[in-house]
């Protein structure tokens, strides 16, 4: 048992550091691109500055961003997996090892008191959502998230009969008012239909997926690139300082809704999209799924 | 659009030289102070009772560092700008009590904080948000820490760095404001999109 929960603490540590530290492959691609291609002086200095900063934690194997986030884990159980009540306890004590060891900075903060508990955790701190699949596996994944682009996060529940025309432009709008704030170039998860809980749980959950993979419904990836191209007509560019892009990728998710709702939700991840995943067999073996098993991507 | 390299404490005379879009590599002393910070040392302000630390001519860092004690001293590990919209309700009056010369965040400030800039001959600075790393290597030293009874994130670090940059001059003290202008153009901009996405 106590070597169980060993394997799944050290597992979820070694996520938490892979996502800080190193971005993920097609985010790196994404933003070298951009930067190749923006126009605006003051953007392009942006984005090369964004890169300069990513080689450079890589090399000192430091965070990215000094706002860790908060972090929230995405389980995939196997129904015949072992030892599932061992998991939150080992996803709560490899992030306070890691906030002391990495180190992250501190950010659960009781909202009554205003005290910092120092350690990252808290009442539903970090969160764990819990999908159960078929098999004996367990897949973990991270996702670390700063403040800047969870304030901009919006949920709108809006008129059924407006329907799409409703939706794009509540994304336009969301992405507007978010502004300089969320540190464009962002990568939107969208979401629509559910009850207003459903959509803001799928957009945050959408901006998992990876900028490479659009979705592979056709109406639903039309509609991604769709909303991408009007958000990068915006101009806000990187940073807010004027440019070309403003938004990276665009995932789109949705539900089935009551007939008298049509909820629509926006999530924002800033361009340090920080995720990692891992697979724990049966076995015991370890599969990383996301970077290299000692970091790197 | 003009390089400076700058070493606190800046005085007023060079501060309005400063223009919008010009690039500074600032060296000396920052110090960071977020919402907590701000609210505290108006409170002081109002009280009459001085702060740690006497700003006038120095740079203010929007920022929550991740900090670590190596042998007993600290150690900048992170150091970004935050969100400075966030301070947006305290800087006007902050800038006119303390006399920052530079304002250092992300994302832009608001009208108080540019009127109390003309006034005062201080700018605002835009380092690119989370840039953490790159920010933390031109940290030298962490002078000392105040008010780590706010936590980590929102106590006052005094940071002595050296080429901290490059920073864009986003706010200047002749009332110039880049990210109020790029606002304006992503609001023309607003109308042809809801025309191309059939959604006006």
């Amino acid at each position: 048992m106590k070597q169980k929960i060993g394997l799944l603490e050290s597992v979820a540590f070694s996520l938490i550091r892979q996502a800080v530290i190193y971005l993920p492959d097609d985010v790196k691609d994404s933003l070298k691109k951009a930067c190749a291609e923006e126009t605006s002086e003051s953007g392009k200095r942006q984005l090369r500055t964004i890169l300069a900063n990513v080689a450079l934690a890589e090399r000192k194997q430091v965070p990215i961003c000094q706002d860790t986030g908060t972090f929230s884990f995405y389980i995939k159980a196997g129904t015949q997996a072992e030892n599932l009540g061992l998991v939150e306890e080992a996803l709560v004590e490899a992030t306070k090892k890691a906030t002391l060891e990495i180190p992250l900075r501190p950010n659960a903060v009781d909202p009554f008191t205003q005290k910092n508990s120092g350690d990252n955790t808290g009442r539903f701190i970090p969160r764990v959502h819990w999908e159960i699949v078929d098999g004996d596996c367990l897949e973990i994944t991270v996702m670390a998230k700063g403040g800047g682009s969870e304030n901009a996060s919006a949920v709108g529940l809006l008129v059924p009969s407006d329907g799409m025309k409703g939706l794009k432009r509540f994304v336009v709008d969301a992405v507007i008012k978010a502004g300089s704030q969320p540190c464009p170039p962002t990568i939107l998860g969208v979401a629509v239909g559910g009850g207003a809980d459903i959509a803001i749980d799928l957009a945050k959950k959408a901006l998992l997926q990876p900028l490479d993979k659009p979705n592979p419904d056709l109406e639903i990836g039309g509609l991604e690139r769709e909303l991408l191209e009007a958000a990068n007509m915006t101009g806000i560019g990187p940073m807010g300082l004027g440019g070309k892009t403003t938004v990276l990728g665009v995932h789109v998710d949705y539900a089935f809704r009551h007939p008298a709702s049509y909820p629509v939700a926006v999530a924002f991840s800033c361009w340090a999209s920080r995720r990692a995943s891992a697979r724990i067999h049966a076995d015991g073996k370890v599969e990383y799924l996301t970077h290299k098993p000692q970091g790197g991507t | 659009m003009v390089t400076y390299q700058l070493r606190t404490p800046i005085s007023e005379e060079d501060g309005r030289k400063l223009k919008v879009n010009d690039t500074v590599y600032l060296s000396g002393t920052v110090v960071t102070a977020r919402d907590q910070a701000h609210r505290r040392a108006l409170e002081f302000r109002k009280e009459s009772k001085s702060l740690p630390v006497n700003l006038e001519g120095l740079a203010v860092f929007h920022c929550g560092p991740v900090v670590e004690k190596r042998q007993g001293n600290w150690v900048a590990v992170a150091a970004g700008p935050t969100t400075s919209t966030r301070m947006e309700a305290f800087e006007g009056e902050f800038i006119e009590a303390f006399k920052p010369r530079v304002i250092i965040g992300k994302g832009g400030m608001g009208k108080r904080t540019s009127d109390s800039m003309k006034k005062y001959g201080s700018v605002y600075c835009a380092f690119t948000g989370g840039a953490a790393v790159l920010a933390a290597q031109s940290i030298r030293r962490v002078v000392e820490v105040q008010w780590l009874d706010l936590g980590l994130p929102e106590a006052m670090w005094v940071f002595e760095v050296e080429k901290f940059g490059p920073l864009t001059v986003a706010i200047d003290a002749c009332g110039n404001n880049l990210f109020a202008d790029v606002s304006e153009m992503v609001e023309r901009n607003r109308i042809q999109i809801y025309d191309k996405l059939g959604c006006s």
